[in-house]
């Protein structure tokens, strides 16, 4: 066997077992992400936690949602989709002046999903609330519903969809956590544009996780629920509101 | 009351055609609103992110509301044995479904995605007044029809009253169900309240009641059949009542909401501040549709001034149908109460609308369509006794 001949079966048993081993190695990647069957898991509940201290008076989130989901404006806000807007807010008796993004809150008790005469409106198990676009009729009864005004509805025809985000005329659409993303291990497109382009006010994670970074300044810090009142138990939560 | 005798509205002059074609034509533009809203989207509406629901379901819940109401006469026949109002009962069946039929209609036709209406009838969510009240309109009109056929089949006669019974407790929750689409929104500051569904049902005394004078006071006279004042006179005392209750409802509602001081704001909005929807409470539904016939049933008397007064009753339930659903959506969510607020979303603001032409075609082709139900059945089928005069039933 000359020295060559065994260079290149050696290469050649390399890359052969390279080539057997790499798809093993990629199943352990896809492995820790969830596959698109695989059932969204009650053990998880995805959730925000937003700092009104640290909120810029930026629109980065606001920005970043709208091109991740293909959410375009017509110059028309009154009837445009807005999946997160940011608010300004002024105490009346203080005059303190804040700004925060408000997007849906993913209710545990959510309203939407009550009054939603066909289900199209449903929460996973995993906490994220989403409108099915194939059972949604359109009536607009979850716009009523919803106490942060988190809904829009389609008031014109769609162009310019994202696969991922499946939108339609007359129908009614709102936040999904970017659940295309949660799905494959990411986090949602607002809180990565805070954290790259804001001031870091957006985080991100597992409330059920009692070892995860947001279980963990829930517990320690204190955080206050919008509407806490009508006790919705909401995923997304605010600081030093 | 066997010796009352019913016979169809001839139907073959001018003036019944020209009215079928006057409706057909007012159903023809409503359709044509109907289509160009789902053809452009609903962008082409006054209905806004704020304002989801507009004209078209002001005049659905209006003829929705009207339709369990005008049902009344028929009850107070056969539930409360009020015999002089037995041969008002076949029309007042009738009304009942025509002006749920086009309630309905509108209803439908305003969803963003009407064309999956079967989705609606296939998939539900229980949990949903929406879902219950499919169930309840269907019902409805099963249980009237049901209660139309004891009436006109004479084995079935003795059958009327049971049927009644149903029909009557049936009205009931199905205004319930209604006014507790508005009643469960808790988030509403607006609405927000169980006296929504006793109000609705008042409501649907008054309207329906209303609706159903006017129709008979027409049907009569275009028919050329006689119609005593004894039995208009009655028609209006018991107007005249449920106007007045009506009234009482509205009344607790905002002392209740007076009482409560984080709703102050929205009683300054709605009595004093509102614009458009106080100019309406207080001209339209009080002082129009609520005092003016009050004199008119009371006070006047007159056989002109009960239709008026019926006339003045529809027009101002139609204000305050408006003011519950379109100024109860125009007055911002509280998400931040104690700050002020300001966004993108038109957060903290009083959301601005203006009904479109597509709107009140649609809304006003339901209408149409309840009438034009009406005329037709008082044309194929006997609801309409051949006298109404107060001497009793006339000889054939």
């Amino acid at each position: 066997m000359t020295p060559e001949r065994r260079a290149f079966l050696g290469w050649g048993a390399a890359a052969a077992a390279g080539a057997a081993l790499a798809p093993g190695l990629r199943l352990v990647e896809l492995a820790l992400a969830r596959s698109p069957e695989e059932a969204s898991s009650a053990l998880e509940r995805w959730g925000l936690l937003i700092d009104a201290e640290k909120c810029a008076d930026c629109d980065a989130c606001v920005t970043a949602c709208h091109q991740e989901n293909g959410v375009t404006a017509h110059g028309r806000p009154a009837t445009d989709a807005q999946w997160i807007r940011k608010a300004s807010l002024r105490d009346r008796s203080t005059g303190r002046v804040q700004t925060l993004p408000l997007l849906c809150q993913h209710c545990e008790h959510a309203p939407c999903v009550d009054v939603c005469p066909t289900g199209a409106s449903f929460r996973r198990a995993d906490g994220i609330v989403l409108v099915d676009k194939h059972t949604c009729i359109g009536c607009r009864y979850c716009v009523m519903a919803c106490p942060f005004g988190a809904r829009s509805f389609l008031h014109e025809p769609v162009t310019g969809q994202k696969p991922d985000v499946p939108r339609g005329k007359g129908t009614v659409e709102s936040c999904t956590l970017c659940v295309h993303r949660v799905d494959r291990g990411l986090t949602p497109a607002c809180v990565e544009a805070c954290n790259r382009d804001g001031k870091g006010a957006m985080a991100f994670g597992d409330l059920n996780d009692a070892a995860g970074e947001l279980a963990r300044r829930l517990r320690a810090e204190p955080s206050s629920a919008l509407r806490a009142d009508l006790a919705l138990n909401p995923g997304v939560r605010y600081q030093h509101l | 009351m066997a010796s009352v005798q019913y016979r169809e509205i001839e139907g073959r002059s001018a003036g019944f055609y020209g009215l079928l074609g006057v409706l057909a034509l007012v159903i023809t533009a409503g359709l044509a609103a109907a289509w160009t809203m789902e053809h452009h989207g609903h962008v082409i509406t006054g209905m806004t992110n704020r304002i989801v629901w507009g004209t078209p379901h002001v005049f659905a819940v209006f003829l929705i509301v009207a339709a369990s109401g005008a049902l009344n006469v028929a009850s107070v026949a056969s539930v409360f044995g009020r015999d002089l109002y037995k041969p008002l009962a076949r029309l007042s069946g009738l009304l009942a479904v025509a002006l749920l039929a086009g309630g309905l209609a509108v209803l439908v036709l305003d969803l963003g995605r009407p064309e999956r209406l079967v989705v609606a009838m296939t998939h539900y969510n229980f949990k949903s007044i929406f879902a219950w009240n499919i169930f309840l309109y269907t019902g409805f009109f099963a249980v009237v029809a049901l209660y139309l056929w004891t009436m006109f089949e004479r084995r079935m006669n003795g059958y009327t009253a049971r049927a009644g019974v149903l029909a009557f407790l049936w009205r009931l929750v199905l205004t319930t169900g209604t006014g507790s689409i508005f009643g469960f929104l808790v988030a509403r500051e607006p609405y927000d309240s169980a006296l929504l569904a006793p109000l609705f049902i008042v409501m649907s005394f008054s309207f329906g009641t209303a609706a159903f004078v006017l129709v008979l006071m027409a049907a009569c006279r275009w028919s050329g059949r006689p119609l005593g004042d004894a039995l208009l006179a009655r028609l209006g005392n018991l107007l005249g009542i449920f106007v007045a209750a009506v009234l009482y409802f509205v009344a607790v509602h905002h002392l209740t909401n007076l009482y409560i001081a984080r709703r102050l704001d929205l009683e300054r909005f709605l009595l004093v501040e509102g614009g458009v929807y106080t100019a309406l409470f207080w001209i339209g539904q009080v002082l129009a549709g609520s005092v003016v016939p009050l004199v008119l049933v009371f006070a006047v008397r007159t056989r002109a001034a009960l239709a008026a007064a019926a006339a003045c009753v529809i027009a101002g339930g139609l204000a305050q149908v408006y003011v519950i659903i379109v100024g109860g959506q125009a007055y911002p969510q509280q998400i931040f109460p104690g700050k002020d607020v300001s966004s993108s979303f038109f957060d903290g603001a009083v959301a601005s609308y203006a009904p479109s032409l597509p709107e009140v075609a649609l809304g006003a082709g339901g209408v149409a369509l309840a009438l034009a139900l009406t005329v037709l059945g008082l044309k194929l089928l006997p609801f309409l006794p051949r006298s109404l005069a107060d001497a009793g039933p006339a000889k054939a």
